[in-house]
């Protein structure tokens, strides 16, 4: 036996699971989009997919080197950091823009706010709408898939009826992503395997997602809209799945986390429907990320064999 | 089958609470005996309350059995020798607090005096629990005593065993039931039968699947011609043992903060506890010798031990095997709840159900920052929000300590345990408590 005993204050033994291993699953839930992404639109997605990693990863390393603090990039979290910034860009942005949103997802959005588990808005969101109102133009462009052809529109500038130049998708080709749009938001398909992976390894809890697309989908089919380009033809998924069910800045109990998806599928429903931007998947989930602290109060559970402090135990009797 | 229609589920479902490793290699070796050391300390405090007073003097001549100390007050426990042999000095020892140090003689003569206690009322059942130097043997150490005197209006309608053994590697109670069975099941029915409690609820996790046959049988017993005792098969969830969460889980009843299992009905005695009853009521031998669980990651050959109480910790490590010379934690009980120690002249003592020895990985996790994951949240028992408690313990004061409910916290280490930042949250829940108790002086 070794002479000095560690004196430690139970418990003394810890889950296996890290904040890096977290992470890594979602980096791993994430690559199958990814992947696709980069076949249908090629090399200059694999390019912003790169950019905005590098570019996470670097101003995180850089912030902690000039500040002094702890090196943090180890915890993986600036690489989905990245990674989810460039799967909501368009192939077709200039990769410094890719890297511009990248570095006011880290520093501006993040570090700013005391770093990991502290930042009140989801970083990637913050950033792309940093970037749709910095660049509105490069943004909304889009190619087409395989053919590259430049589009200005995705499905769901289709979404209320038929647009003139706008193909109508079938379903099926919907539902597996052969689309325009975002480089990893267009393979439902992709995403909901990547989310069933995360929901397995219990990383997230279906909560947020299922009540999002479902109050997507419910109000889309009440107004008259088409169902299958309102759930499949835009961020939905991705914002769903992966952007909505961000730890820090979502509510931790159950019924918080419902409220949020509820809350997260009426904005965007409503900026789809009346606002002028085609898009609103983005906006829902920041403004909700707002609101995380007061559903947090309002739903704190109460403890187990709870009594109300002293007064109401009076009236009580 | 009828068989398993008779073995009920739970009631109320557990909420929160942590999905463990098992890792009871313990199970299906036999108890071994330990003879008496050559030296035993016996604390005079090993329970909940006021210490014992001593009432031997050094060269006295103490037999196994014969009364050491008395019960320091309501709250208390009287403490007996565990061994023959003569009182070498009464001192205050670092870690245990006040000891009497017996010099054995090797021979472990019983006390003469020592008779089969009878039990005729209702009130014989606390005295015998006094007199045996009873404590709650799951580990908290309560003197059973104050637990089993039943006042005139109370309405106790359940007794609940509690086998559930929820901890990692500790199988002293699983041990009890196989091979003590019948000193379980007399006592069971003795404490049915005089405190007059209509029902008996009988709880063990899902996971021990040989002590369910064998508690079984009592569930099945022709004295139980009423249907009145049952066997509950538990989820296998930590911390299912605890005694808030067994009555949620048998009863569905909830007691409530600062009340007792008494005031929802229910008496919740730990197997072992009802067992060493039954014993020393047959033949009036009290609590001097403990089944201990010796096990961990730096113990080779896991067994149970008899040891007596007062055996130092490291005469039991040598007695089992040894363990690995990298060993640089020993954990009074399990891994979850134990308390360390300090240095390796600590001795066992009555509510000991383990010894945890641990060799600490080489990579040791690193606690990082609190990513918000709600993780501690979904596994506190109690529904609180340890996170948060963290963060308000640095940033706030006790208003919002208070806000956050932390004295329903029994401590029980899910938290930490589940909390992938490795943050200590027990630790800081046991000091948000403790600034909450400054504040009100108790």
């Amino acid at each position: 036996m070794k002479n000095i005993l560690n004196v430690t204050s139970s418990p003394h033994i810890k889950h296996p699971d890290t904040t890096s291993g977290i992470m890594l699953d979602v980096i791993i839930a994430l690559l199958p989009a990814c992947v696709y992404g980069c076949i249908l639109f090629g090399w200059k997605a694999a390019v912003i997919l790169v950019t905005c990693v590098v570019t996470s990863v670097l101003c995180e390393f850089l912030w902690n080197l000039i500040l002094k603090k702890p090196n943090t990039i180890g915890d993986l979290s600036a690489v989905v950091t990245g990674l989810l910034l460039g799967m909501n860009l368009s192939s077709e942005l200039p990769f410094w823009m890719a890297a511009i949103g990248s570095a006011v997802a880290i520093i501006v959005v993040k570090q700013m706010f005391g770093g990991i588990g502290c930042n009140f808005a989801n970083p990637a969101i913050a950033a792309r709408i940093v970037l749709l109102v910095s660049f509105p133009g490069a943004m909304t462009r889009f190619v087409e898939p395989i053919r590259h052809i430049v589009t200005s529109a995705t499905p769901l500038a289709g979404l209320g009826g038929e647009v003139e130049g706008l193909e109508p998708l079938s379903l099926k080709e919907m539902f597996f992503g052969m689309r325009s749009g975002c480089i990893g938001e267009t393979s439902a398909f992709l995403l909901i395997i990547g989310g069933l992976y995360l929901v397995m390894r219990r990383v997230i809890s279906v909560e947020t997602p299922l009540s999002f697309i479902a109050t997507v989908a419910l109000l889309s089919l009440i107004s008259g809209d088409k169902l299958s380009v309102a759930v499949f033809g835009g961020g939905l998924m991705l914002g769903a799945i992966f952007m909505a069910t961000d730890y820090t800045t979502t509510p931790v109990t159950r019924l918080g986390k419902l409220i949020f998806g509820v809350g997260c599928g009426l904005i965007t429903f409503v900026i789809r429907k009346f606002a002028a931007s085609p898009e609103g998947v983005s906006y829902a989930i920041l403004l909700m990320n707002i609101l995380v602290p007061y559903i947090n109060r309002l739903t704190l559970k109460k403890p187990f064999g709870f009594v109300k402090p002293q007064k109401e135990v009076k009236a009580d009797e | 089958m009828a068989k398993k229609e008779r073995i009920l589920g739970t009631v109320g479902l557990p909420k929160g609470g942590a999905v463990l490793p098992h890792l009871k290699a313990s199970a299906e070796t036999e108890t071994i005996v330990m003879p008496a050391p050559d030296v035993v300390r016996i604390p005079l405090q090993q329970h909940i309350g006021a210490p014992a007073k001593a009432i031997v003097k050094k060269g006295d001549k103490v037999f196994v059995g014969t009364l050491i100390a008395e019960a320091g007050g309501y709250v208390s426990a009287p403490v007996h020798s565990s061994v023959s042999g003569t009182v070498k000095e009464i001192s205050v020892l670092d870690g245990s607090g006040e000891c009497v140090v017996i010099e054995s003689d090797g021979l472990m003569e019983k006390d003469p005096e020592l008779k089969p206690f009878k039990v005729q009322s209702k009130g014989d059942i606390a005295k015998a629990a006094e007199m045996c130097g009873l404590v709650g043997l799951g580990g908290a150490g309560f003197p059973a005593k104050v637990k089993l005197t039943l006042k005139e209006d109370s309405n106790i309608d359940t007794l609940i065993i509690n086998a559930a053994e929820c901890e990692p590697y500790i199988t002293s109670d699983y041990h009890e039931c196989m091979e003590s069975y019948e000193d379980v099941i007399e006592g069971v029915y003795l404490l049915k039968d005089i405190l007059d409690i209509p029902k008996v609820i009988i709880c063990v996790e899902s996971n021990k699947r040989k002590a369910i046959e064998k508690l079984y049988e009592i569930a099945t017993d022709k004295r139980d011609s009423d249907d009145s005792v049952k066997l509950m098969k538990l989820p296998t969830k930590y911390p299912q043992g605890a005694e808030k969460v067994i009555i949620y889980s048998a009863t569905g009843r909830k007691v409530p903060l600062g009340k007792l299992p008494s005031d929802v009905g229910c008496i919740v005695m730990n197997v072992t506890s009802v067992a060493t009853l039954y014993r020393f009521i047959k033949t009036g031998m009290p609590l001097v010798s403990k089944r201990v669980t010796v096990d961990g990651n730096a113990v080779a050959e896991p067994k149970n031990v008899i040891a007596p109480i007062g055996t130092p910790i490291n005469e039991l490590l040598e007695f089992v095997g040894g363990i690995d010379p990298e060993a640089d934690e020993i954990i009074m009980g399990g891994p979850m709840m134990g308390i360390d120690i300090y240095n390796e002249n600590a001795v066992i003592e009555k509510r000991n159900n383990a010894i945890t020895v641990m060799k600490s990985d080489a990579k040791k996790p690193i606690t990082t920052a609190c990513i918000r994951c709600g993780r501690c949240s979904r596994a506190c028992p109690m529904q609180l929000y340890p996170a948060a408690v963290d963060s308000a313990l640095k940033h706030s004061g006790n208003d919002a300590l208070k806000k956050l409910n932390v004295n329903y916290c029994m401590e029980c280490g899910s938290c930490a345990f589940v909390c992938p930042a490795k943050r200590p949250l027990t630790q800081t829940m046991r000091l948000a408590k403790a600034n909450l108790r400054k504040e009100t002086g108790k």
